[in-house]
């Protein structure tokens, strides 16, 4: 259960973490500027399982590894998305940051609101609201890497 | 079903006689790279996975390009990480300062991405080398390290947008006009996890340093690689940058789409009707032709980066600012791609040039593109720039603002003070 960020559409990996703090790569570092060319409020307000929800194309532009591990060391414990830009998704599932794609729940979610995600079957709660959404399932070869925690235990299994 | 060009590349490297769209495979890789802020994440990954050794030390490369010459004390230590590495695992492709060019600019001129290679680097530009015909597709760290211990990366096959070319480009358009005209209709989502693969008879009018601004720039519509059709002037420019290296041993393979592949969408492009073009802030698809602009004054100009650091870039740069002065406190920074590319900007008088015109001649760097350093904006800062994208505060403060163009475009701004039309000058 989280309270929701609520953030536009083709939010990029350069206001998710600004270059100026790439010199480093400690999560909680990162965790400290995160959001903060769009929403300077966002490191002084989240909690531990919030949830971001945002428009179409999430996690555009470049590739760094250190917008998700950024969001997820903020502790946010889900971000919601119609689509994410390709390199994001990818870095998600690697890095164990869970995301969902749904349209619905994107559309309809409000900043402030309570939600409720169960991973294992794609249904997001909104509890503000009393309203359910389903989100795409992942293809099966993701399963298996979200099963391994992400790309080094499943490498590690596979080398 | 026929496949793409990008298709045929993926199912040779995955030992598959035909794959189709949406289907996952695990493909073989010729390259895999990084720099030196996605290198030292990499590198950490890497030795969690438990892996000792990477599996071809040839075919790893790191370029250290994005905080160098060190910027600071904390880019100075991944940048030494990175070294370190480099030479525990004798990576053969690894660039010192004095050696390197902006990772993008490097590869190709180096002969180490041919047409047919399955590439990935862990930098979102590193789709730049579909314009040698090749597979090649940005990643992030973990997905590298992987493939440094590996060899190998799961994909999913991705369908395809085909843009047909026609006709030539009139005197101030470049490729950079050409892709930002392309994003501006079809959208920053508008290829999202899919390929480009640009092919027909404009083809020809495309030099190969306007084919690899293109294939730079695809991930900026969100494509998962930019492809183009191998024709003489690939196999000439190939011939030109062979790899010395002889334990590498690069073989090209040309790949051309099967007639009855599967397009979902097809645009034909005529070249002869696109404008020098600029993308507005905050996004690069915000594009208004040159005719549009209206009057937008500017504090600085920036000619170089992964998009527009070649040789042509500069050259049209010179051709520009020759004999001129750039505005009244206009600051004026151009950065080649490579140091071959910096050393020929000297021999051809291009560097006199450009101190003479009011210019900053630079070290090849990525530093401003990304706000890193050599060109950070203040507030209320307006810069037009050659590189790749104008996202809010990405080069500096939150408050500036950037506008992509082509290098035609920017040194003709840079005299005039603002957005300016080279064909005015």
């Amino acid at each position: 259960m989280g309270i929701v960020f609520k953030y536009g559409e083709n939010v990029d990996t350069d206001v998710i973490i600004p270059a100026r703090h790439l010199s480093t790569s400690v999560p909680a570092e990162l965790a400290k500027h995160c959001m903060e060319d769009i929403d300077a409020e966002f490191v002084n307000q989240v909690k531990e399982g919030d949830i971001i929800v945002a428009g179409k194309n999430f996690g555009c532009g470049s590739s760094r590894e250190h917008a998700p591990i950024a969001i997820k060391a903020a502790g946010v414990s889900c971000v919601i998305a119609p689509t994410f830009a390709r390199i994001f998704y990818r870095n998600s599932f690697n890095t164990g940051l869970p995301i969902l794609e749904c349209e619905e729940a994107a559309v309809k979610i409000q900043a402030g609101d309570e939600v409720e995600v169960n991973f294992k079957t794609g249904e997001i709660r909104n509890t503000t609201k009393g309203e359910t959404y389903q989100a795409e399932p992942f293809p099966e070869f993701i399963s298996k890497i979200i099963a391994c925690d992400g790309l080094v235990n499943y490498v590690k299994n596979n080398l | 079903m026929g496949m793409t060009m990008t298709q045929k590349i993926l199912a040779a490297h995955a030992g598959l006689k035909t794959v189709k769209a949406g289907q996952f495979i695990e493909a073989e890789l010729d390259i895999v790279l990084a720099n030196d802020i996605t290198g030292p994440v990499a590198i950490k990954e890497f030795q969690k996975m438990g892996a000792e050794s990477v599996f071809d030390k040839n075919k790893v490369v790191l370029v250290p390009d994005h905080f160098t010459p060190n910027k600071d004390i904390k880019a100075a230590e991944q940048c030494k990480m990175m070294r370190e590495f480099a030479v525990d695992q004798k990576i053969e492709n690894y660039f010192e300062v004095g050696e390197m060019g902006i990772e993008h600019a490097l590869l190709p001129e180096k002969g180490i991405v041919v047409a047919g290679d399955a590439v990935i680097g862990a930098d979102s530009h590193t789709c730049t080398y579909g314009a040698l015909g090749a597979f090649a597709t940005g990643i992030g760290s973990t997905d590298m390290a992987a493939g440094m211990a590996r060899g190998k990366a799961w994909f999913k096959v991705p369908s395809a947008i085909k843009f047909e070319l026609i006709g030539k480009p009139t005197k101030w358009v470049s490729g950079k006009d050409v892709i930002l005209h392309i994003i501006g209709m079809i959208g920053v989502d508008g290829a999202l996890y899919q390929s480009m693969e640009f092919m027909g008879p404009g083809l020809k009018n495309l030099s190969m340093d306007d084919r690899f601004t293109m294939a730079n720039m695809a991930i900026e519509a969100g494509a998962k690689n930019g492809i183009f059709l191998v024709d003489d002037k690939t196999m000439e420019y190939m011939k030109e940058h062979k790899n010395k290296n002889k334990a590498f041993k690069k073989k090209m393979k040309v790949y051309e789409p099967d007639k009855d592949a599967v397009y979902v969408e097809t645009y034909v492009i005529d070249l002869s009707k696109i404008r020098p073009t600029v993308a507005f802030p905050h996004l690069p698809e915000n594009t208004r032709t040159i005719d549009d602009v209206g009057e937008i004054r500017i504090d600085q100009v920036v000619i170089g980066s992964c998009t527009n650091g070649r040789m042509e870039d500069m050259k049209v740069t010179a051709k520009i600012l020759k004999g001129k002065k750039v505005a009244k406190n206009m600051r004026l920074i151009i950065f080649p791609g490579t140091q071959n590319i910096y050393l020929e900007c000297v021999k051809n008088g291009y560097a006199e040039i450009f101190v003479k015109a009011g210019a900053v001649f630079s070290t090849p760097t990525c530093g401003p593109c990304l706000g890193g350093h050599m060109g950070i904006l203040a507030a209320g800062e307006r810069a037009v720039a050659t590189t790749n994208r104008n996202f809010v505060g990405r080069m500096g403060h939150v408050e500036s603002e950037i506008y992509l163009a082509s290098p035609a475009v920017a040194a003709a701004s840079a005299i005039a003070g603002k957005i300016f039309n080279p064909e005015d000058l």
